[in-house]
């Protein structure tokens, strides 16, 4: 076991059987350290999603390993795969999928509120964070009132409230502006990734490449290629 | 899982439409079940009035006997022999019949007639004026003051009429518990009486009212009597006896089985629609939750306190608005057949209950197909 935050071993995963099968992801490896942002980029059908889906504990690989932060991710029961995914990912949808019911403070706190926080101590939580991403002053509105940037940080507020060990972006800036992409980014980069951290990003902006530590090419389920970046010089 | 419980409460009130759309359905389903069914009660209620004003507890009567309104005459013979049975501490003849009044002005109105045991006058009303021994008074009649007292004028004491081509004086104002189900007045008077204005054929006890000696005598009476060819039903046995005859050979069951199914089937239509649609527009949120973390379980908790929450919200305004109206008719019809009884109650809550677990039930399977994976791909 290696002190990896991430340590994808041989990952493959199908879909369909005999005369349909088709094989999104094949053997693909991948080790992620704390403190590093990794892009995964690559063409739509690329397998950048269903690579990303197994690391999280969403979608059981075919064949393969998962060890994050030592723990062998597809050796836990459903139960527990719902509690890993609570405890040690945290998830910022394309589409942010934040709750429009609810205020944007209660949308934050929702990890807490499934970790049995109390209410109270939940909305706490989650105005310090929402502080933490700049939006304080709308925590008592609906996400549906906010711009497409603002939702995309309380979509990040959320992701980072209970404080997981990985970060899994999916398409961060596919709904925004090139300038309010960047400073997500930017804002991930700088406040989010942190020591103790390790996030991966699923892209194809290359507009804001310059951030990632790492990129890694994937086309037709296998990695093609990997370009080093100087992330801290960006 | 209180907390769970709070975010689950906040997505369906604060969907608006949503949440009206489906306690409107709810509410609408549960206030026509239970107006029906209220109706239904009220009914038999008025059906079975001389039954319980009577308050005998055992009833003798024909086997053929369908309701209390048509008794058939018992020989005399009969009365006889319920009295020699062990068990029964006294036994009376009742008559139970129909006459014609002519008022003061002029005007018919038709009456039932109860006519009493002219020594006991064992099921006698309770008198609010006048005094029961002025039944004995030549051509004395005890007038029931209901809801059709104002059908014969409103009659004050000493009030004289003609019943059948027969002089009939008013000795005493009664209250009883029911009003009779046909709208019509009700006078008192005794046995002999009633079967010398009325005409009659050669047997004229309409029933035989028993006090038995105790409850646990009934069946070796109910035993002795069949042997005699006839029916021993105890009060209750008779009010079921009636109620089922009006469920199932007038067709008022059949309208009320109706009537109670399409009122569910449109609760279950606009509750069912409106919770699936509700949870159609949620379901990817519902799949961001079990991408976070949330398990299987306590996304079921989430769906089924939201539907438990509206149906028993929608219950609680469909019963408050069926009550509502019900004292509004009565207002403005004061013998409004209609009772919300315990029964009604629980049959709406029942059938609330199914649409609830139906609606549910669609959601529930909905929620726990979707897969987180479908989250990212889309």
């Amino acid at each position: 076991m290696s002190d990896a935050a991430i340590d994808a071993k041989g990952l493959t995963k199908w879909f369909g059987e005999g005369e349909t099968r088709t094989v999104a992801v094949n053997d693909v490896s991948l080790k992620a350290d704390f403190h590093e942002m990794v892009y995964i980029v690559g063409p739509s059908g690329s397998g950048k999603t269903t690579f990303l889906s197994m690391i999280s504990g969403i979608l059981r690989p075919n064949a393969g390993t998962v060890h994050v932060k030592g723990t062998d991710v597809w050796s836990l029961s459903n139960n527990q795969l719902a509690e890993f995914r609570l405890n040690t990912v945290g998830f910022v949808f394309q589409d942010f999928h934040l709750f429009p019911r609810l205020t944007t403070a209660e949308n934050v706190a929702i990890p807490l509120i499934l970790r049995s926080r109390s209410w109270k101590d939940a909305m706490r939580e989650a105005l310090k964070y929402l502080e933490v991403v700049g939006l304080s002053s709308r925590a008592d509105l609906p996400p549906t009132k906010l711009s497409g940037g603002e939702q995309q940080r309380v979509a990040i507020a959320r992701a980072i409230v209970s404080s997981p060990d990985v970060l899994i972006l999916d398409e961060p800036t596919a709904s925004l502006d090139g300038d309010t992409g960047r400073k997500i980014v930017e804002f991930v980069r700088k406040e989010v990734l942190g020591e103790k951290r390790c996030i991966l990003i699923v892209t194809h902006d290359a507009r804001i490449y310059e951030f990632a530590d790492r990129i890694v090419r994937m086309e037709d389920g296998r990695i093609i290629g990997l370009d080093k970046k100087g992330a801290s010089d960006a | 899982m209180f907390g769970i419980l709070k975010i689950a409460y906040k997505l369906l009130v604060n969907d608006k439409g949503k949440f009206a759309a489906l306690l409107l359905g709810i509410t609408f389903s549960v206030f026509l079940m239970i107006q029906m069914t209220s109706m239904f009660a009220g009914m038999m209620k008025k059906a079975s009035a001389t039954v319980m004003n009577t308050g005998a507890k055992v009833w003798v009567m024909d086997r053929g006997v369908t309701n209390v309104s048509s008794a058939i005459p018992l020989p005399d013979y009969v009365l006889d022999a319920v009295r020699s049975i062990e068990g029964v501490k006294f036994a009376v003849p009742l008559y139970n019949g129909g006459g014609l009044v002519r008022m003061k002005s002029g005007n018919y109105q038709p009456v039932t007639v109860i006519g009493l045991d002219d020594s006991s006058l064992y099921g006698r009303p309770a008198l609010i004026e006048g005094k029961i021994e002025d039944i004995y008074a030549e051509n004395g009649f005890i007038v029931v003051k209901d809801e059709e007292f104002a059908k014969l004028e409103s009659p004050k004491i000493g009030a004289e009429f003609e019943i059948n081509d027969n002089r009939g004086v008013i000795v005493g104002i009664a209250k009883v518990p029911a009003s009779g189900l046909f709208g019509i007045p009700t006078l008192y008077t005794t046995f002999n009486r009633a079967i010398q204005y009325i005409p009659s054929m050669r047997f004229t006890i309409s029933y035989i009212i028993v006090e038995p000696t105790s409850m646990d005598a009934v069946p070796h009476i109910q035993a002795e009597v069949a042997k005699l060819g006839y029916d021993v039903l105890t009060e209750d046995g008779f009010i079921n006896r009636i109620t089922q005859w009006y469920m199932w050979h007038t067709g008022m069951g059949t309208n009320l089985v109706l009537m109670t199914s399409i009122s569910f089937i449109v609760g279950l239509s606009i509750s069912g629609q409106a919770f699936y649609s509700f949870t159609l527009e949620n379901l990817e949120k519902f799949g961001a939750l079990k991408a976070i973390g949330a398990k299987g379980y306590e996304l079921v908790a989430m769906l089924l306190f939201q539907a438990t929450l509206t149906a028993l919200s929608g219950y609680g305004l469909g019963v408050g608005l069926c009550a509502s109206l019900i004292a509004l008719a009565r207002m403005k019809v004061p013998d409004y057949a209609s009772i919300i009884t315990y029964d009604n109650l629980l049959l709406a809550l029942g059938m609330v209950v199914l649409i609830a677990s139906f609606s549910s039930y669609v959601a529930v399977r909905k929620v726990l197909k979707i897969e987180p994976f479908d989250i990212f791909r889309s």
